[in-house]
């Protein structure tokens, strides 16, 4: 199988491994998949008046999966957790330029963000919660 | 000391041709280049012999007459030959047909279509070892069974099923026994007396020899077993299998299997002495790695182990200049882990986590040290980036959690 360069360069130089403090209040943690598939994501926020301040993952799976995981980790820095919601799988396949068989990889990495910004706005009872100023974000 | 890279460890997907094999075949492609089928020249002549002493060769390696050795284009086609021939000729007799879960898909498939046709197929399932005993042959064959099919050395774990307890239960109860013996041929003794073997598949690419050539042995004798020919046309090969015979392949196997009886004993041990290296150090140096298969009943050169916690897709990504093969599901078409270590009760994640080396003639103990050492620091690489073995090191059990599979 052929990878594209950017898998190759995350997976040899994959950003932003490691863990945040679960316990945290300012800690979103999100954990997708099943080991039985092949591919666990553990995906962490460290979230300060909305906007994602660290993020870590660590990824069971193969290259497209962890090069998938390193590269939201990448993005979703400085983002507003409104606008990281909102990040789509296919903006991952492309960035990366995932073969079809790959595909699942980067909507993985999406239900991930989406998991720990739901786990963080969890931890902070109403969804909107401390971003009330904040125009939500339109559905 | 430096090793020349890319390694290849591959050698159950198939060899290199021997330098000696191919020296054999170079003269049937430019001066004896005649149809072995040709009754009125020279050229016809000399390619009959040669095709003839091939024959001769592999039948020895075996202890099986000459003519008992009917060639193929490989063994997909040997094994194909042998189930669907029997299961045609013998269809009067009857429709059962007993195999086993770990067999290669050239067997399951050429089941699974007789099954389509009317066929009844039993899968006996293997233990945790990867083996089959012989009393669950013996309880699968009804009245209506016309052939068992059982492989000899297994091609993802290299674990030998008890092939000479099943062929003389099989003879006992008047059943024909086909074996699978692409792994075992040429690397471990064969004796289709001995082991009671009415049917056998090898392969020449396995054995340093050419690609797309194989052989089914057809016993003659005691008892003689008859089967449909499934490709027609000149009736060559005594009508078995008809078609211009591919005398520079064969030649090559005929050289390829007396290369492998020749040097089997030092050969077997010298690659054995190299697969137990590399499977200690990897016991020793890598945590919870996990050997798939039982070593009591095993080939020589094939190693199936699993580094639980690293996937091995990503794995094999790490180790882009070492060839060898891995059980994951990434790196299968299907996108499921290895049927194989699936039937032996490994667990799906276990599956994803194999590697498969084997061992060949080529392979130096610098060759081995060399992939020790990377794939050691790989799979500590992929641990310090694995949640699962993160959870294990705080004393998580993976399977006490409720995971969302996708
Ligand atoms: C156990 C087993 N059976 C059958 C085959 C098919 O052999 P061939 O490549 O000669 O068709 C192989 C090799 O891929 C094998 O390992």
């Amino acid at each position: 199988m052929a990878y594209s360069t950017k898998v190759i360069d995350h997976y040899e130089n994959p950003r932003n491994v490691g863990s945040l403090d679960k316990g945290d209040d300012t800690v979103g943690t999100g954990i997708v998949g099943a080991p039985a598939c092949g591919d666990v994501m553990k995906l962490q926020i460290r979230v300060e008046n909305g906007v994602i301040q660290d993020a870590k993952f660590k990824t069971y799976g193969c290259g497209s999966a962890i090069a998938s995981s390193s590269l939201v980790t990448e993005w979703v820095k400085g983002m507003h957790i409104d606008d990281a919601v909102k990040i789509q799988n296919s903006q991952i396949a492309e960035e990366l330029s995932l073969p079809p068989v790959k595909i699942h990889c980067s909507v993985l990495a999406e239900d991930a963000i989406k998991a720990a910004i739901k786990d963080y706005q969890d931890k902070h009872g109403a969804a909107a919660g401390e971003n009330a100023d904040d125009t939500p974000a339109a559905v | 000391m430096t090793v020349k890279t890319p390694i290849y460890l591959d050698y159950a997907a198939t060899c290199p041709v021997d330098p000696r094999v191919l020296d054999a075949m170079i003269p049937c492609f430019t001066d004896n280049y005649g149809n072995a089928a040709s009754r009125t020249h020279v050229f016809g002549w000399r390619s009959e012999e040669a095709v003839e002493a091939a024959r001769i060769e592999i039948a020895r390696t075996v202890n099986a007459d000459p003519k008992e050795i009917t060639f193929t284009s490989g063994a997909t086609e040997s094994n194909n030959l042998a189930i669907k021939g029997i299961a045609e000729y013998l269809a009067e007799k009857g429709r059962h047909i007993i195999t086993v879960v770990t067999e290669h898909k050239a067997v399951l498939d050429a089941c699974k279509h007789l099954e389509r046709k009317g066929y009844d197929v039993t899968y006996l399932p293997v233990n945790t070892d990867g083996l089959v005993t012989v009393e669950q042959v013996a309880e699968a064959i009804r009245p209506d069974t016309i052939l068992v099919s059982i492989m000899f050395a297994n091609n993802e774990t290299g674990v030998v099923q008890p092939i000479a307890e099943i062929g003389k239960l099989c003879h006992e109860r008047k059943v024909m026994f086909h074996t699978d013996a692409v792994q075992a041929f040429g690397k471990m003794p064969i004796d289709v007396q001995e082991m009671s073997i009415d049917l056998m598949s090898i392969s020449a690419h396995k054995i340093y020899g050419p690609k797309g050539v194989g052989a089914l042995y057809v016993r003659r004798r005691r008892p003689r077993v008859r089967l449909s020919p499934q490709i027609h046309g000149g009736g060559h090969e005594r009508g078995n299998r008809s078609g211009t015979l591919n005398v520079p392949g064969i030649v090559g196997f005929g050289e390829a299997a007396r290369l492998a009886r020749e040097s089997m004993k030092e050969e077997s041990a010298r690659i054995f002495g190299i697969r137990e290296h590399l499977r200690k150090r990897f016991i020793a140096e890598i945590p919870h790695s996990i050997v798939n298969g039982t070593l009591e009943s095993h080939l020589p050169g094939t190693l199936n182990i699993s580094f639980a916690y690293v996937e091995g897709e990503s794995l094999l990504m790490g180790l882009k200049d070492i060839a060898v093969s891995s059980g994951s599901a990434c790196t299968s078409a299907s996108l499921e882990p290895s049927y194989v270590l699936r039937a032996m009760g490994l667990n799906d994640e276990l599956a994803h986590s194999s590697l498969r080396i084997t061992i060949g003639r080529q392979t130096t103990l610098e060759e081995v040290d060399y992939v020790a050492d990377r794939v050691k620091e790989q799979v500590e690489r992929l641990r310090e980036m694995s949640p699962l073995w993160e959870m294990v090191q705080d004393g998580i059990d993976l399977d006490s959690i409720q995971w969302t599979p996708h």
